[in-house]
């Protein structure tokens, strides 16, 4: 699927005029916590249904960068805009998820909340929903453990569980921090799968990943980050050793305090 | 015969009992889902503190107002949201944590109290604040504990789902646009409102007692969500029914009595409880499940 992208000029010194409309833009995005800085004046935007892998070095504002776009954390200064295209339909699946494991809740439940948009704070769950989100437990492997209570979860079941929820939600943008992070292998591969899917819908994917590998063979576009923006566009052009000894050269600045922070000359 | 006249006689007997059973029954209606939430939202001490932040207003209220029943509660209502606005601010706007930012403020919220009632009242008075006196509650008392409880229930029907979610994964809820703020808020209402409620009958010190013993002794007889609220009601109302009863007959004042009974239940859970109490975990070796 041919994706257009914008790319600022900071990032690779050359602008290409998008071939197709933006899901999601930034504009000199400064995320910060306690003043120290996360994600310094990142700029670029995420083509409508393109599939993009967010990577850099520990620390390098990644988690950080997904928080203040689904809106947990307020950007310092800069503009994160959706399109209309988004029209607010995010879902978001977080690193460590703040989630009370032992919360008296089973597993059709938490899947249910995927459709929120739907039910809200008080309509019942009508017979398609509660449909979808079988069809959504089926999706990731858990089919026949509805009322199971999900504090007799493992990790890994849980954290499928959470992507059922994911998927009820029937989003326009998906946001994935490091997903592949407490699951086993086949669930990985599963996941995989349900990427391309989304995909295939026309969705747009964005996934904070740390496998490389993974990243070349089944992300077309990807974001190097090292707090600033060191490449954005498409993979091949973004993961060459010359980017990625940028993006570590960088990242050894980090132990430095703020005042003494001083930006990488390019 | 002589089961019934020490179980129900006094009931029979006396007006202020039944009214005081009464009161307790709407207590138990409306702290039953309440204690539950708490308990499951780890705001148990919470909880106690908003007790305690109620006395300064309650004791101005008392002040001006005599043992009246709405001038206290409405004192007692205008502390309790006062402190938990306030502590809300502090932790948000400054570093330090919910959980000290609320000590902070309760903690001279009671001194407060206890300076404005020792100095302009007398000692008794301050018991009667602390203690509560079960003597005072008549029918106006009765139909404002009514109102409160059935205000609590219908309230958190309303927001029950939104809570759930906000104490179950508030990010979630933050994502989706569900109003997770609005709805912490008004659950502290919810609290603030119902320990006014305890504690004509049952002192500030005492009034969250039957709101926090029957919710975390529940626990170990039922999962659900919604049992563990029946649960505790129950739990509650019959504490208090024996806690009438044994400071009727043994002439012990009500509050702490009705509290104990609770804390015997509680004891009661912990061990022999059907769900994950001692006996059931060390003794029969624990369960197996599917």
């Amino acid at each position: 699927m041919c994706s257009g992208l914008s790319l600022d000029s900071d990032c690779l010194g050359f602008v290409v005029s998008p071939s197709s409309p933006r899901a999601l833009s930034l504009q000199g995005v400064t995320l910060a916590y306690d003043g120290q800085p996360a994600v310094q004046d990142l700029s670029g935007s995420f083509a409508q249904g393109s599939l993009t892998a967010i990577v850099g070095p520990n620390g390098s504002g990644k988690s950080t960068l997904l928080k203040g776009i689904v809106g947990l954390l307020q950007p310092v200064d800069g503009l994160i805009q959706q399109s209309a295209f988004g029209c607010g339909r995010i879902a978001y699946l977080p690193q460590h998820a703040e989630i009370e494991r032992r919360f008296p809740i089973s597993v059709i439940q938490t899947v249910l909340l995927g459709h929120w948009r739907r039910i809200g704070w008080a309509r019942a769950a009508s017979p398609e929903v509660r449909e979808a989100a079988q069809r959504a437990l089926a999706a990731v492997g858990l089919q026949g453990l509805e009322r199971r209570p999900i504090e007799t979860l493992s990790a890994g079941q849980f954290q499928r569980v959470l992507i059922a929820r994911l998927i009820a939600q029937d989003a326009a943008l998906i946001l994935l921090d490091e997903p592949f992070a407490a699951i086993d292998w086949r669930t990985g591969d599963d996941l995989l799968r349900l990427i391309a899917g989304w995909h295939e819908d026309g969705r747009t994917v964005a996934a904070v990943l740390h496998d490389l590998d993974q990243v070349r063979a089944y992300f077309p576009e990807t974001l190097l980050l090292a707090r600033e923006c060191v490449a954005w566009g498409p993979t091949r052009e973004v993961l060459t050793p010359r980017n990625l000894q940028r993006a570590r050269r960088m990242s050894g600045n980090w132990s430095v305090e703020p005042e003494e922070y001083r930006p990488v000359p390019a | 015969m002589a089961v019934y006249d020490l179980a129900f006689g006094p009931f029979a007997e006396f007006g202020f009992m039944r009214r005081a059973l009464v009161g307790c029954l709407a207590l138990a209606l409306g702290g039953g889902p309440i204690g539950t939430l708490l308990v499951i939202r780890r705001m148990s001490l919470m909880g106690d503190a908003l007790s305690h932040a109620v006395l300064p207003g309650a004791a101005l209220g008392f002040l001006l107002g005599g043992l009246s029943l709405p001038a206290m509660s409405l004192g007692g209502v205008c502390a309790g949201l006062a402190v938990a606005l306030l502590s809300g601010l502090v932790t948000r706007l400054t570093p330090l944590r919910e959980d000290a930012s609320f000590a902070a403020f309760y903690l001279i919220s009671l001194a407060l109290g206890v300076l404005l009632v020792s100095t302009h009242g007398s000692n008794v008075d301050l018991l009667h604040l602390l203690f509560g006196s079960i003597l005072a509650v008549d029918d106006t008392a009765l139909m404002v504990i009514g109102a409160i409880a059935t205000l609590s229930l219908l309230a958190l029907a309303v927001i029950y789902r939104p809570l759930v979610v906000e104490c179950f994964d508030p990010d979630f809820l933050r994502v989706v646009g569900g109003h997770g703020g609005l709805v912490h808020t008004i659950f502290l209402g919810l609290v603030v409102v119902n320990l006014v409620a305890g504690f004509q009958a049952l002192g500030t010190l005492m009034a969250v007692g039957l709101m926090m013993l029957p919710a975390a002794a529940a626990r170990f007889w039922v999962r659900e969500l919604w049992a563990l609220g029946v649960t505790s009601s129950a739990l509650a109302l019959a504490s208090a029914f024996l806690g009438l009863l044994f400071s009727y007959h043994l002439d012990l004042p009500s509050g702490p009595a009705i509290v104990l009974v609770a804390g015997v239940a509680y004891f009661g859970s912990v061990l022999l409880g059907p769900r994950d109490s001692l006996c059931a975990l060390y003794i029969r070796g624990g369960r197996l499940e599917a």
